[in-house]
């Protein structure tokens, strides 16, 4: 009875943090303007403006860079969620919590699920506004599933990421940090233009780093061209950076909240 | 040993960081449905003290309890009989007062968080706030929901650090007011500060915490008996009456400030001591401009111990 009393109470913390997480998500202009709109201009920009230079072979540019702009979603996305972090773990209301008796684990699993949601959302707007400006796919069930399947798993690990972040950081400024470094991982990838066009040493370094085959395989799968076997590879790279970053975050969350 | 109608108890307490020792030996109860003081200057540990018995910091060394139960070892069951309000004002500035509140008695599993809620922002006055961002409450106004916020869940004991730091003399007061209404409901209080004048008006017993170390304790009125005497001033009209009355009164070891043309004077409160100095004035011819009256503040008694403790110790 104790145990059930215990999971109940557990969940029921969760939830009730989750609510408050996902107000500050949602109700945070700034937020949705950066995640949201952001991504939507930058697909506006390079549909309209730089696209017609840039020769994709015999797929639409459109259709070429939406799994780019929305990896960059995710990316920027998740950056919000190591700030809502860090503002948490460094402001007073963390003493508040933490002289309560309510699950530890609420805090953290709130903000990882509140991350999840928001970024699931924000994936959405972007697509519809995709479509809205000429994206089109042939995709199957079975494409889209394995999609959606890539898209959240990569989710997940960018949220581990930013937790981990949200946590070391001792100021918003640091906590976000690590998002920059996806950004640039973005614009050094096939998300804009095809690696082949690219200059030597960056054309290597653009084939072998993680961004590339998570974005060919959406690619591949929503447009039906080939991508050899970038999907295994993106569940591999995202898979690693997953654990790894769950191993780390909670290390460092027990240890603050000790 | 432990009665049964305390609340708190502190024994041996220590802490450090690193090199530094912030607390060194703490020792006290507080009594169960009563409003307890640690007053002392920035730096002088009161935090560390509040952050150890809301279970949020370990100590180092000794031990504390509260109702009974241990701070380290049953922190869970304490957090169950407490509330803090911390320095900051602990609120969420993008919930709405409402939220807030909602989420803290969801969080404390109470059965009517709503009814709850709606009593308390009654209670302090914040209905009319209640579905307005936080973002845009004045810090008085925080203060309030901070502190309902700490009262949802019933606690037994209510943890205030520095609870008026930044309000305005208004709030300051209206914040009083508040403290003492739920005191009188049985809640035990404990709250640092700063000013010696809150202390004295809220408290029921004072612990005056220095360099880690508590080096008064008790009620206001004990506190102020340190201060054996208060003292009167007398005031002369010019130089030569002022010398005149210093000469006359040599055996009351009367002090003089020629700045201002006045004698003070340690008394031991008797009015037959002041009919004796003033007796002696009037026989003399000289005519007292101003007397006063000074009573020992609890103000004296702090910087009075404060200052002894600097004199035996290190002066930094």
């Amino acid at each position: 009875m104790q145990i059930i009393t215990r999971v109940k109470n557990n969940l029921s913390d969760t939830m009730v943090m989750s609510g408050r997480c996902m107000r500050h998500a949602f109700r945070s202009m700034d937020t949705l303007i950066t995640v949201i709109a952001t991504p939507i201009f930058m697909m506006l920009m390079f549909v309209y403006v730089f696209g017609g230079a840039i020769d994709t072979g015999s797929i639409n540019y459109i259709n070429f860079v939406v799994p780019g702009i929305v990896i960059m979603c995710i990316a920027t996305g998740t950056a919000y969620s190591a700030m809502r972090l860090n503002n948490d773990m460094t402001k007073g209301i963390i003493d508040r919590f933490r002289s309560m008796p309510i699950a530890k684990s609420s805090i953290l699993a709130a903000h990882v699920l509140t991350s999840v949601v928001f970024n699931t959302f924000s994936v959405v707007v972007v697509m519809l506004s995709a479509i809205l400006m000429g994206f089109r796919t042939q995709a199957g069930i079975t494409e889209w599933l394995v999609v959606i399947g890539i898209l959240l798993l990569f989710t997940l690990a960018l949220t581990w990421i930013s937790m981990m972040f949200g946590l070391l950081a001792n100021s918003m400024e640091g906590a976000v940090g690590y998002s920059y470094l996806f950004l640039i991982l973005i614009f050094l990838s096939s998300a804009f233009v095809p690696i082949k066009s690219m200059h030597g040493i960056v054309r290597s370094f653009a084939e072998y780093q993680p961004m590339t085959p998570i974005i060919e395989s959406i690619r591949s799968l929503l447009t039906g061209v080939p991508a050899g076997n970038s999907a295994l590879i993106s569940v591999l790279w995202c898979s690693g950076m997953l654990i790894t970053s769950y191993i780390a975050a909670m290390q460092i969350y027990k240890h603050k909240l000790a | 040993m432990i009665q049964m109608n305390t609340a708190i108890s502190v024994s041996g307490l220590e802490k450090s960081y690193k090199n530094l020792k912030v607390l060194k030996g703490i020792n006290f109860t507080v009594k169960q449905g009563s409003i307890f003081a640690l007053l002392g200057s920035n730096g002088s540990g009161k935090t560390t003290m509040i952050k150890i018995l809301t279970t949020l910091l370990k100590p180092d060394k000794g031990s504390a309890q509260i109702c009974d139960f241990d701070v380290v070892r049953q922190s869970d069951q304490v957090r169950g009989k407490i509330s803090l309000t911390g320095q900051s004002a602990a609120v969420d500035e993008i919930l709405t007062g409402r939220e807030n509140l909602r989420m803290i008695g969801k969080l404390r599993h109470l059965p009517d968080a709503n009814n709850k809620t709606d009593e308390l922002l009654e209670q302090f006055d914040l209905l009319d706030a209640a579905d307005r961002r936080v973002a845009t409450y004045s810090g008085g106004m925080r203060r309030k929901l901070d502190l309902a916020m700490s009262l949802i869940g019933n606690p037994s004991v209510v943890f205030l650090d520095e609870p008026t730091t930044g309000l305005d003399p208004q709030g300051r007061i209206a914040m009083w007011g508040i403290i003492k209404d739920f005191s009188h409901s049985g809640v035990t209080v404990f709250l640092t500060t700063q000013y010696l004048e809150e202390a004295d008006e809220l408290a029921d017993q004072i612990a005056i915490l220095n360099e880690g170390k508590i080096v008064a304790e008790g009620t206001a009125t004990e506190l102020k008996k340190l201060i054996p005497h208060g003292y009167i001033e007398l005031g002369f009209r010019d130089e030569k009456e002022l010398q005149l009355a210093h000469d006359l009164l040599d055996e009351y070891n009367a002090s003089l400030n020629q700045e201002n043309q006045t004698l003070s004077i340690a008394t031991d409160g008797s009015i037959k001591q002041m009919t004796n100095i003033l007796n002696r004035l009037e026989n003399g011819d000289i005519p007292v401009a101003v007397f006063s009256q000074k009573l020992p503040t609890l103000e004296d008694v702090f910087l009075t111990i404060i200052g002894e403790n600097k004199g035996k110790g290190h002066d930094t």
